[in-house]
């Protein structure tokens, strides 16, 4: 065949552009620093998970670290959604599901049934908080109450000067600027546990059901947690509910909550507390738990999500089970929650730590 | 009088009922057919399984499928409706056709009648680069460029266009609205109802645009008395090709519309959802009642699509026999 110049030429310029890129490595996980990973008992094997993608960076986290201190074990996970993993977990086709809620009545007789001999439990692993991200130029710092949130994202609040904020924030300089306020189109745990909330504190002024879709009508939506951040970056004077992560990364300012005893900022700290002051709702090894959405200690922050490893007791195939319970063993250990902390995770801690651990042991 | 089309069929059924007919051909002839009814049945599958998998959540519905504008399946007791899908599912495709089309056929005007060959074919080539780029990269074009930047624009209609019902803004908001979603599903097809009317009028008889001219008539006479009624069966086809994109277009509608489920005829206000934006957006967490909900909502989009390449044909099949050619 023959080839001009310019073609030659060309070919030459896409093949090294192509050679080029193909070489450079993607390094978008910043590893954070300290991980031990001294405490590992090492088990071969491959498993496959799915489930919540609200926990799929710390899930990630997790696997290269095991991966890297266990050169023949192999853990994949898919995060295709909460109802897709437990799906997944009840046809056999995953080893454990991740899922932004505790099994639900109507599914457990099924996952029972996968887990036959052993019943199918939920493990509280990785916490998240939901801060109320904002962005309005020139306000630093803003406390927000139960009652007003809830109006705020009902739309009976749509200004920024409304006095109710006003009270809240004496001194503060709160624009005469309509309040956009962004909400979650697509279906998410975040929506379903920020309902919870609300349902919880101000029933009087969130008349709709829990769930996982928003139910309220005015607002806009954008898709996914990072939707709502690019949302709430590009507009002014806009208000949001994303993940504690999701906002520190991009560098978005977050009220304060006061459900009653006193404003609480959104910290990793702040939510574990809530987490650790939840009640187990469970029977046997189960732990399911149950939210105080209601507390008012100074230095719990009362808007969190816990999600579930979703796994069982026994029943799992020998070459899954023992891979299965070391990873978990290692997750619910302490330098792995505290690799939560940098991701902008909230670890599990106090009471409830101590019986995810004992539950992971207890797996066969 | 024997015709052509009789000797044709003489010859044909001679071929095909004498020994003589090689295997090479009946292999040939099987292929083709296995490969047509092999449509036929992934069509019918579809179909089929559509209807299976959407019949008990259709049994589980306290509301009534057509009317009831919100979406809860998963809640107890479940109550979903199509109401504002269609509405929003319609309005976006309407909107996107209604600019997409005469843009198209203006452009394949120009390229094909007006243009110099040498600039006809570079512009049709650079419209039809357009329908090669992934439509996502629309959709993230439209979210982070259209929409930060129409707001202005679409104020402009409220207030001098306002008395228009269509174009009144009653929450001065101007991002995330049915007419954005209709504006980037129209670039979307461009390109497809652009290229399709090119090749269709490409082909108008060269005598009929003569002889329009030797009798008197301006370029834009020839154009609207010859081009454009002899084109205008493939420019209804390219128009319900585009429509069927537009119809499905998933995730750029799904990343640029608010997802409200109600019926809001006010096109520049946030809100309005797709059957394929709603999919998209909620399969992922449906429980046990919402994906059964969800394919039925796909159910009513296939219908949908059918009923429109449907009437599209009768159209174009009607044009055909009245014009007698073809």
């Amino acid at each position: 065949m023959h080839f001009t110049h310019t073609a030659r030429f060309a070919a030459l310029g896409v093949a090294t552009v192509l050679t080029l890129s193909a070489c450079g490595s993607s390094n978008n996980a910043s590893s954070p620093s300290g991980s031990s990973t001294a405490n590992i008992s090492c088990v071969s094997g491959s498993i496959k998970a799915s489930g919540s993608t609200a926990q799929k960076n710390a899930i990630g986290e997790w696997i290269n670290a095991y991966q890297k201190a266990c050169t023949g074990a192999t853990i994949d996970y898919q995060a295709n959604g909460s109802g897709a993993g437990i799906t997944d977990f009840t046809n056999k086709q995953t080893s454990f599901a991740g899922s932004d809620s505790a099994l639900k009545a109507e599914n457990r007789p099924a996952a029972d049934a996968r887990c036959a001999p052993g019943t199918a439990i939920d493990i509280p692993m990785v916490g998240g908080a939901i801060t109320m991200a904002y962005n309005v130029q020139g306000l630093s710092s803003l406390t927000l109450t139960p009652k007003v949130i809830a109006q705020i994202f009902n739309n009976k609040i749509t200004k920024w000067n409304d006095k109710a904020i006003a009270d809240l924030n004496a001194g503060a300089t709160l624009p005469d600027q309509t309040i956009a306020s962004f909400h979650r189109s697509d279906s998410s745990g975040t929506t379903d546990n920020f309902s919870k909330y609300l349902k919880a504190t101000a029933a009087a002024d969130w008349p709709y059901e829990t769930g996982k879709d928003w139910p309220a009508s005015g607002g806009q939506g954008s898709k996914g947690n990072d939707g709502v951040t690019a949302s709430l970056t590009s507009t002014p004077n806009s208000i949001g509910y994303i993940e504690l992560s999701f906002a520190q990364d991009a560098k978005l300012s977050t009220a304060k909550v006061d459900n009653g005893g006193g404003a609480v900022e959104a910290t990793s700290q702040n939510a574990a507390n809530t987490i650790a002051a939840a009640t187990i709702t469970g029977t046997a090894s189960d732990l399911a738990l149950k939210l105080d959405y209601t507390i008012t200690k100074p230095d719990a922050y009362p808007i969190v999500l816990v999600t579930y490893e979703i796994t069982c007791t026994k029943g799992l195939p020998a070459d899954q089970a023992a891979l299965t319970k070391s990873f978990l063993t290692y997750t619910a250990g302490e330098s792995a929650q505290a690799i939560l902390i940098d991701l902008g995770y909230v670890p599990v801690t106090g009471l409830v730590s101590t019986k995810v651990k004992e539950a992971v042991a207890n797996l066969a | 009088m024997t015709t052509h089309g009789d000797l044709v069929a003489r010859g044909s059924r001679a071929a095909s009922t004498s020994s003589g007919e090689s295997l090479g051909d009946r292999v040939f002839r099987g292929l083709t057919l296995s490969a047509g009814l092999f449509m036929v049945t992934i069509m019918g599958a579809i179909a089929v399984f559509l209807v299976w998998r959407a019949v008990p959540a259709l049994n589980n519905n306290s509301g009534s499928f057509f009317t009831t504008t919100s979406w809860l399946p998963d809640q107890t007791p479940p109550i979903f409706g199509i109401a504002a899908l269609l509405f929003g599912t319609l309005m976006t495709a309407g909107l996107a056709l209604l600019l997409a089309v005469p843009v198209g056929v203006a452009v394949a005007l120009y390229v094909s009648h007006y243009a110099t060959p040498r600039i006809g074919k570079s512009l049709g080539f650079v419209v039809d680069l357009l329908a090669a780029v992934p439509s996502i990269i629309f959709g993230l074009w439209g979210l982070a460029v259209l929409m930060p930047n129409t707001g202005g624009l679409f104020k402009w209609l409220n207030d001098y266009l306002g008395f228009i019902p269509i174009l009144q803004n009653t929450t001065g908001i101007y991002t995330k609205s049915m007419l954005l979603a209709g504006v980037v599903l129209a670039i979307m097809i461009l390109p497809t109802v652009s290229s399709v009317s090119r090749e269709v009028l490409v082909q108008t008889p060269r005598m009929d645009v003569e002889a329009a001219l030797a009798v008197g008539a301006t370029k834009w006479e020839t154009m609207r008395m010859v081009v454009l009624p002899f084109g205008r069966p493939g420019i209804i086809s390219a128009a319900i090709l585009g429509l069927g994109r537009a119809l499905g277009e998933t995730i750029a509608v799904a990343i640029i519309l608010s997802a409200l489920f109600e019926i809001n005829w006010r096109i520049t206000e946030p809100g309005g959802n797709t059957f394929a934006a709603n999919i998209a957006l909620k399969w992922n967490e449906a429980g046990t009642n919402g994906i059964p909900a969800l394919v039925a909502s796909g159910l009513v989009l296939f219908l949908i699509t059918l009923a429109v390449n449907m009437v599209a044909r009768l159209i174009v099949q009607r044009r055909r026999t009245k014009e007698g050619t073809r």
